[in-house]
């Protein structure tokens, strides 16, 4: 018993912090979901092209960064080579993405 | 598979994904991988993109998309995201049986996930006759949104592989990076369809 008590209290501190953690993940879960209802209700709403594009645009990708940061730990300690992969797939991404629409465009 | 690799709940590590170097290595090597897989989808976005107003006098981008779909797969896969996160708080935590019943609901969002996209294709190929050979919007569509659910059946066989074998075994340290890695992939899987469903579906209501 008393084993089991010094356990619990070893791990209460790290439960403690996960539970922080966790509490933040919800938090930009339901950011995640408001980005997501605000980029359909632009589109329903039939907001012109000029203006919706753009910030449909923008929304995903603030949506992705927290996907990124928060979901998959990237702003954690110990992140910092993953973080240079994945800005060095979003710069290819941007680069393609932005050929592929020029060399189309007339 | 030398060292003892159970977990000692007194000495419970911060991280049991990273806390033996094979883990730590596994941790790195699926970060590589996805940044393979980044370059990967950016080109079949790019093609897509350059594609997507070439149907051939077939059906188009506003013929064929139905937001309502679209919305409950978005809503599917996002929650999906967010149920592996708690199996990972499960596991920093020890609690096994808690991570597997985590997991086990990720899997079935999936599989929801699935049987949307399944019943979507079916529905452009019977209703639309809009198939992979229909004009070069299909190629790049069915490539692009295609390979994104290729990358699903390949996460689900994964995971339910994971949790079967593990059943019986519990959590150690040895399987806690398998675990974590599938985690890290599922959330990929779910970037990728967060720009799919806006340059794709939400972007093909719009022009």
């Amino acid at each position: 018993m008393t084993d089991e008590m010094s356990t619990r209290k070893i791990n209460s501190f790290q439960k403690q912090k996960n539970k922080q953690e966790m509490q933040k993940m919800v938090v930009s879960f339901a950011l995640m979901i408001f980005f997501t209802l605000v980029a359909f209700a632009l589109v329903m709403l039939e907001v012109p092209s000029t203006y919706v594009i753009p910030i449909i645009l923008l929304l995903a990708f603030v949506q992705v960064s927290f996907q990124f940061f928060y979901f998959m730990h990237l702003k954690d300690k110990g992140h910092e080579v993953p973080s240079q992969i994945i800005y060095g797939g979003v710069f290819i991404t941007v680069m393609v993405a932005l050929t592929f629409t020029v060399i189309t465009w007339w | 598979m030398s060292h003892d690799h159970s977990i000692d709940p007194k000495n419970m590590p911060k991280d049991p994904s990273k806390a033996t170097t094979e883990g730590k290595h596994k941790f790195m090597g699926l970060w590589i991988f996805l940044g393979g897989e980044t370059v990967l989808f950016a080109c079949l976005f790019g093609t897509y993109l350059a594609l997507k107003n070439s149907n051939a006098s077939g059906p188009t981008t506003q013929d064929l998309y139905g937001l309502g779909l679209v919305f409950l797969m978005t809503i599917l896969l996002l929650t999906s995201s967010l149920t592996s996160v708690y199996a990972i708080y499960h596991m920093k935590n020890n609690d096994f049986k808690k991570m597997q019943l985590w997991m086990g609901i990720t899997a079935l969002l999936g599989i929801g996930f699935l049987a949307c996209e399944i019943y979507e294709f079916a529905h452009y190929i019977h209703d639309y006759g809009f198939t992979f050979r229909s004009s070069a919007f299909g190629s790049a569509f069915y490539a692009l949104v295609g390979f994104h659910g290729g990358h699903v059946v390949f996460g689900l066989s994964w995971i339910i592989t994971l949790m079967v074998r593990n059943a019986k075994r519990g959590l150690d340290l040895y399987n806690a990076p398998k675990f974590n890695t599938f985690a890290l992939y599922w959330h990929f899987i779910d970037v990728v369809w967060v720009f799919i469903f806006t340059v794709v579906y939400l972007m093909g209501m719009v022009s």
